[in-house]
C-alpha cells in the first residue's frame, strides 16, 4: 500500500510539471525557425521516445536477472516497465504524426525513428499478450523473460539499420557525439521536459507494480 | 538404486511435495495410492528430473537414460508406424542396432503387437496405444520405471499381460514407482506401499503379503483421518 | 548433440511428409500470391523487378509461419514433448532439431516458390542465382531460429496461431526489410557489394538471435 502511495505522489509530481512544461514550451521558448510552432510537440515526443526505448531495455535487463534469480519481483517489474513503456510508445506514434503532418505534409511516414518506435510498440503488445495468454504464473513469467531480452536485442539492430539509412526525421540534434546543436533555451526546455518524463515514468511503473504485488496478496495463486 | 531426500515443491501457495523422502533398491516396487491432487504425479516429475524441486534432491541411478515413464500420455507419434516410433525413441536413448531389434521382437510378441506393428499409431485403439507406450517404455531397458496411472485404457487381458511384464522387470532387478487412485490394480505388484496425501507420504511400509482388501482399508483410513 | 537433433529432424519431416498438409498449404499459397500479383498489376506502371523483392519474401514469410506453427502442435498431441525431455537428450538438440527439421520444410517452399516467381513474372534470377540463394538462407535463417524459439511457447497458449505471427512480427520486419533491399540490389543489376551493409546485418542478425535462441530455448521446456 505504501508502495503504490509513494508512487501515487511521483505521478502527481510529474502530472503538476506536465504543465509547466507546456507553458515553458511555448511562450519561453523560442519558435524554431523552419519548423515553426509545430515543432514544440519535440519536446514531449523525445523524451517520451527516449523512454519508450529505455524501458523495454529494462524489461531485457529485469528479464535476465530473472531467469537467474527466479525472483517474481523482476517479472513484477518487467510487466510494469511494459506497461508504461507502451503507454509511452503511445505517446510517441501520436505526436509524432502531429508533429509530422504540418512540416512533412503527411500523417505517417516511415522514417527511421517512428519506425523504431513502431516496432517497439508491437514488441510491447506481444509481450502483453503473451502474459495474457498463459495462465500458469511461473510459465508465464519465464515466457515473458525469454521474449523480454529477445525484444532487448532487437534494438541495436533497429538502430544500426536507421544510421544506415537516408531519413526524413531530423538528423539527431541533441545526441550527436559532438556538442549538441540546439540553442541553450531549447536545450533547457528539452532537459526539463526530459525530467518530467522521467518523473512520470518512475511513478507511473511504482504504482503498477504496487497494483501487481496488491494483486498477487488479495488472490494467492491456487 | 533410486534415492528421494527431503523432497520439497510448490506451485505458486500450494504444496505438492512436503519433505518426500525414501530410498529404493533394484527389485523393489514402490506403489504410491492416494487421491487427486495429492502430488503423486509431480513427486513422479520430480523422480524423473522434469522438475527441479524448490527443496531437496531425487537422484536415480543410471541418469536419465535409466528411466522408463509410462503415464496416461502415450508419448508417441501418430503419423510414424508402431516399429518407427519404437526405432525413434530407442535411438534417442541410444540403443544399439542388434540390441533393438531383439527387444523389439521380444516386446511386440510380449504386448500382442504383431499384427500392427507397421500400422500407423494414430490407427490404433486406445488400448492398443497403451500397449505400444509400454513398449516404448521399455525399449531401451530402463532400470527404473516410473508408472503414472498405467492401467488406465487397458483391457483385462492387456491389464493382464502388463502386470505379468511388470513382474518380469521387478524379478529382473529392476526398480519400479507406480503411482495410482486404484488399490486393486497397484497391490499385487508391490513390494512396499505409501500413502500419498497433499504432497505427504502418510505411510510407508512393506507390503508384508497383505492382500488388496487389506491395503484398501488401511488407504482410506490413513488418507481420510490421520 | 549433433546425432540427436538430427533424429529428431527426421522424425519431424516424417511425420510431416505422411500428412502432407503444411507443405500443401503453404505451396498453394505461394503459386495464389504469385498469380494475384501477377494479374493484379500493370505491367506498364510497375515493372516486375521493383514488385518483386516484396512478393518472394511475403510467399516465403508465409511459408515460415506455417513449418513453425506445427512445429511443436505436433509435439503436444500425444505429450511426446514430456517423452523428449525425460530422455538423455540435450535440451539444445530438441531445438537443433527443430530448427533443422523448419529449415528444411520452409527452403523446400523456397525452392519451389522461386523459379514459380522467376517464371511467373519474367525476372531473369539465373545470372544472381548464387548471391540470391546466399541471401534467402541468410533472412530464412534469421527468422525460423526466433520463431522456433517462439513457437515453443506459443504452442501451448490458446491462440497458438495467432499469438505466434503477432509475436514475431517485430523480429521478422528488420531482416525481411534488410533482404528486401539487398535482393533489390542484386535484381536490379548492381553489384552485390553495395548491399553490403544489409548483408552484413543479416549475417550479425543470424548469430547473435542463434546463439540467444539456444540459450533461451531451455528456460522455455524445463520447469
Amino acid at each position: 500500500m505504501r508502495l503504490l502511495q509513494t508512487g501515487r505522489w511521483i505521478t502527481v509530481i510529474g502530472l503538476a510539471l506536465l504543465p509547466a512544461v507546456y507553458v515553458r514550451a511555448i511562450s519561453f521558448t523560442p519558435v524554431e525557425r523552419m519548423q515553426g510552432a509545430a515543432q514544440k510537440i519535440f519536446y514531449l515526443h523525445v523524451p517520451a521516445a527516449i523512454w519508450t526505448e529505455s524501458a523495454m531495455v529494462l524489461v531485457g535487463v529485469a528479464s535476465i536477472f530473472f531467469l537467474f534469480l527466479k525472483d517474481p519481483r523482476l517479472d513484477r517489474f518487467a510487466e510494469a516497465s511494459a506497461e508504461v513503456g507502451i503507454v509511452f510508445g503511445s505517446i510517441v506514434l501520436t505526436t509524432g504524426p502531429i508533429w509530422g503532418k504540418p512540416i512533412w505534409g503527411t500523417w505517417w511516414t516511415w522514417d527511421a525513428r517512428l519506425t523504431l518506435t513502431l516496432l517497439l510498440f508491437l514488441m510491447y503488445v506481444g509481450y502483453l499478450l503473451l502474459r495474457g495468454a498463459v495462465t500458469d504464473p511461473g510459465l508465464r513469467a519465464r515466457y515473458a523473460a525469454v521474449l523480454g531480452i529477445c525484444g532487448m536485442c532487437l534494438v541495436p539492430f533497429v538502430h544500426l539499420s536507421v544510421y544506415m539509412f537516408r531519413t526524413l526525421h531530423p538528423q539527431p540534434i541533441v545526441l550527436k557525439p559532438s556538442a549538441p546543436s540546439l540553442p541553450g533555451s531549447m536545450l533547457a526546455t528539452l532537459a526539463f521536459s526530459f525530467v518530467v518524463f522521467t518523473v512520470l515514468f518512475v511513478g507511473f511503473v511504482t504504482q503498477r507494480y504496487a497494483l501487481s504485488l496488491l494483486r498477487e496478496q488479495a488472490a494467492p495463486h491456487a | 538404486m533410486l534415492l528421494a531426500d527431503g523432497l520439497r515443491h510448490a506451485f505458486g501457495a500450494v504444496r505438492a511435495l512436503d519433505d518426500v523422502s525414501f530410498t529404493l533398491h533394484p527389485g523393489q516396487t514402490l506403489a504410491v495410492f492416494g487421491p487427486n491432487g495429492a502430488g503423486k504425479t509431480t513427486l513422479l516429475k520430480v523422480l524423473a528430473g522434469l522438475i527441479q524441486p524448490r527443496g531437496g534432491r531425487a537422484r536415480i541411478e543410471g541418469g536419465r537414460s535409466a528411466v522408463g515413464w509410462i503415464g496416461h500420455q502415450p508419448q508417441l507419434y501418430g503419423q510414424l508406424t508402431v516399429w518407427e516410433n519404437l526405432q525413434f525413441w530407442a535411438g534417442l536413448y541410444d540403443v544399439p542396432e542388434p540390441a533393438f531389434v531383439r527387444r523389439e521382437r521380444d516386446l511386440v510378441a510380449r504386448l500382442g503387437l504383431q499384427a500392427y506393428e507397421h500400422q500407423r499409431v494414430r490407427e490404433l485403439s486406445r488400448g492398443l496405444v497403451q500397449r505400444v507406450a509400454i513398449a516404448r517404455a521399455l525399449i531401451h531397458d530402463p532400470r527404473v520405471l516410473l508408472l503414472d496411472e498405467p492401467f488406465t485404457g487397458l483391457d483385462r487381458t492387456a491389464a493382464e499381460e502388463f502386470r505379468a511384464v511388470l513382474a518380469a522387470q521387478a524379478a529382473a532387478g529392476r526398480v519400479t514407482v507406480l503411482v495410482t487412485h486404484n488399490v486393486e490394480e497397484g497391490t499385487e505388484l508391490a513390494t512396499d506401499i505409501a500413502f500419498m496425501r497433499s504432497g505427504r507420504f502418510v505411510d510407508m511400509a512393506p507390503r508384508h503379503g497383505r492382500g488388496a482388501a487389506e491395503i484398501a482399508d488401511a488407504y482410506r483410513r490413513a488418507v481420510s483421518g490421520g | 548433440m549433433l546425432r540427436h537433433a538430427w533424429r529428431l529432424a527426421r522424425k519431424d519431416l516424417l511425420v510431416e511428409f505422411r500428412s502432407r498438409t503444411a507443405i500443401l498449404s503453404a505451396v498453394v499459397f505461394t503459386v495464389l500470391v504469385l498469380m494475384v500479383f501477377n494479374f493484379g498489376r500493370d505491367p506498364t506502371a510497375v515493372a516486375a523487378v521493383d514488385l518483386a523483392p516484396s512478393i518472394v519474401w511475403v510467399t516465403f514469410t508465409f511459408a515460415a509461419m506455417l513449418a513453425l506453427n506445427r512445429a511443436f502442435q505436433l509435439e503436444l498431441e500425444n505429450q511426446a514433448l514430456d517423452g523428449l525431455l525425460l530422455a538423455p537428450v540435450s535440451r539444445s538438440s530438441i531445438y537443433l532439431g527443430k530448427l533443422i527439421a523448419n529449415l528444411v520444410f520452409v527452403a523446400t517452399v523456397e525452392g519451389i516458390g522461386l523459379p514459380l516467381f522467376a517464371l511467373f513474372f519474367n525476372v531473369r534470377v539465373v545470372p544472381v542465382l548464387g548471391p540470391l540463394v546466399g541471401i534467402i538462407a541468410l533472412a530464412t535463417l534469421g527468422f525460423v531460429a526466433v520463431g522456433t524459439l517462439f513457437s515453443a511457447m506459443t504452442a501451448r497458449t490458446r491462440f497458438a496461431e495467432l499469438l505466434l505471427p503477432v509475436l514475431l512480427l517485430p523480429f521478422m520486419i528488420p531482416p525481411l526489410i534488410w533482404a528486401v533491399l539487398a535482393t533489390a540490389t542484386l535484381l536490379a543489376g548492381r553489384p552485390l557489394s553495395e548491399a553490403g551493409g544489409w548483408l552484413r546485418l543479416l549475417a550479425a542478425f543470424d548469430i547473435v538471435f542463434v546463439a540467444l535462441a539456444f540459450v533461451l530455448f531451455p528456460a522455455t521446456v524445463n520447469e
